[in-house]
């Protein structure tokens, strides 16, 4: 089995639900100018809603591919319902707060729905069942399943569907115009808090599927599972550059390849001394990387604005 | 059309407009002239609720003074922002949409954009383009190409002639003038005070805050204070 092919496969999965969650950051930050550092919270409360409807439905015998959906369809809902109250909540009544205090609302935030999920659901890690097909697939050399398949095409779907959204549909434009200058959007008679809270709802529904996959991906879900999850579609964002949403998609991907090669080499790499649990370093070190020689990401751009 | 009484306007503590009241006759074009810092800008932004502000602000004979600020252009009143404030990511063509956005007649936008594009041929030649790449004659164009698109009753424009060459200042107040003759109602802020007194029927000038004189744009043009003060003579 050639391990680059099979890392790379690995890291297109992991890079595709990266992706779907840096989405989430980059887009509140491109119309708010805040990293809702509660983000990876809503992946997990999407994951944990998931299994716990797949579990009460599990009895009626549906087949697993209907279960895993049926998980998503339930939470789906629950995790835009979450993004859309804290935002109310706790976002709003800071909108023209120094950016300081949002900054550190959204890691309160991000600790209050983890005790709150740690309430709910235990401290326990939850054994997602197997309900989609993991027959691998020979392909050059490597192993794919289904399961790799359909993430990594739910999330391109998902992508296209949301460039489509933003770049093509009157909201979108509204966003986009709302990201660059709120005050002319309401000139316009774009109702600004309505489309900053269906920024909110709009990832956090990618963040709900993206907990699905995780969760089917490793088969567990855990309370504290969207704080590493969390941090490392951050570093996606930055590395796309933060408030672009070509840049999120890429930075995920890269990320997600960089990590799974780290992954599979640095135990040979450094004859045995650092294990593949290192790989977490490695996401951490493009963040600094990126933070010194290239602030503004990959793709973000400096762009003459306001004039 | 716009009424307007005891308009009050706070920068955290510091009184920019100390109670001014004018008002705006369907179909006239009214300057608001003044030297910088007088109120003029915070006037405008007031009457469209992008400041808050005490006083009554009536639109149609409706108090406005509470509405909710994107409920406005439904209403008929759109603004030209001080420093234009194209979308500068968004293309042209984005932009006159964005104008059009609490439209919903699908097929008379279409027709107005035609409509802006005689109006403002250049803008036509620069639709695929992001504003941002526009020379800033080209995005004051798009800024009341934008602001027209809503189809205004009454159209206030602040400063359309900063920073622009005196060129591109005859082409956009050619522009401006052009709108007026279709029946749009003008509120007209200018710091260049012969210019906006030779396209308004009437003037009022501003003075820290306060109205100080208001007449017909000729008297204001004759009166020598005027003169001395804000036409450089």
């Amino acid at each position: 089995m050639d391990i680059f092919i099979q890392q790379i496969i690995n890291g297109l999965v992991l890079g595709s639900i990266y992706a779907l969650v840096a989405l989430g950051y980059t887009m509140v930050y491109g119309i708010l100018g805040l990293i809702n550092f509660a983000h990876g919270e809503v992946v997990m409360i999407g994951a944990l809603t998931a299994l716990t409807a797949i579990g009460l439905l599990l009895p009626a015998g549906l087949p697993g591919p209907m279960l895993v959906l049926a998980g998503l369809l339930i939470a789906i809902p629950v995790c835009m319902a979450v993004g859309f109250t804290v935002e109310r909540i706790a976002y709003r009544p800071l909108r023209h707060a120094p950016r300081l205090a949002p900054l550190i609302t959204a890691i309160g935030v991000s600790i209050v729905l983890q005790q709150l999920a740690m309430i709910g659901w235990g401290r326990n890690y939850h054994t997602f069942p197997a309900l989609l097909p993991t027959a691998p697939h020979q392909f050059a050399g490597a192993a794919i399943t289904d399961l790799q398949i359909i993430i990594v095409l739910t999330a391109a779907v998902l992508m296209a569907g949301l460039v489509w959204l933003v770049n093509r549909t009157r909201l979108g434009r509204a966003m986009r115009a709302t990201a660059e200058n709120p005050a002319v959007a309401r000139l316009m008679g774009v109702d600004v808090d309505r489309v900053i809270s269906f920024t909110f709802v709009l990832g956090s529904a990618l963040a709900a599927v993206a907990g699905v996959m995780v969760a089917a991906n490793y088969s567990i879900a855990h309370y504290a599972m969207g704080f590493m999850l969390g941090l490392k579609a951050f570093t996606a964002a930055v590395l796309g550059g933060i408030g672009n949403l070509g840049g999120a998609m890429l930075g995920g991907l890269l990320l997600g390849i960089i990590e799974s090669l780290a992954a599979g080499y640095i135990g040979d790499l450094t004859g045995g001394f650092l294990g593949s649990h290192y790989k977490d370093v490695f996401a951490f070190f493009v963040l600094i990387l990126v933070l010194v020689f290239r602030p503004s990401g990959l793709m973000g751009e400096k762009v003459a604005e306001r004039a | 059309m716009l009424e307007v009484a005891g308009l009050q306007v706070h920068y955290g503590g510091i009184a920019a407009v100390k109670g001014i009241d004018l008002h705006v006759a369907a179909g006239e074009k009214v300057a608001l002239i003044g030297a910088n810092g007088a109120g003029k800008t915070s006037t405008l932004k007031a009457i469209a609720r992008m400041l808050p502000a005490r006083g009554s602000v009536k639109l149609q004979g409706e108090d406005i003074a509470h509405a909710a600020p994107h409920a406005l252009v439904r209403r008929g009143l759109a603004l030209v922002p001080e420093g234009r404030g194209v979308f500068a990511r968004l293309s042209v063509l984005e932009n006159l949409e964005m104008g059009a956005y609490s439209r919903t007649d699908r097929a008379q936008i279409l027709a107005d954009i035609e409509r802006v594009f005689a109006l403002l041929p250049r803008l036509k030649e620069r639709a695929t383009q992001t504003a941002g790449t526009l020379s800033g004659g080209e995005q004051q164009m798009v800024a009341i190409g934008r602001a027209l698109m809503s189809r205004p009753r009454i159209l206030l424009l602040d400063e359309p002639s900063m920073g622009l060459s005196p060129i591109m200042v005859d082409t956009v107040f050619d522009v401006i003038r052009e709108v007026a003759r279709e029946g749009v109602t003008l509120l007209l802020v200018e710091q260049n005070a012969r210019l906006a007194l030779s396209l308004c029927d009437r003037g009022y000038v501003m003075d820290s805050g306060r109205v100080t004189l208001e007449a017909p744009s000729a008297a204001l043009l004759d009166n020598p204070a005027v003169r001395a003060a804000y036409l450089g003579e």
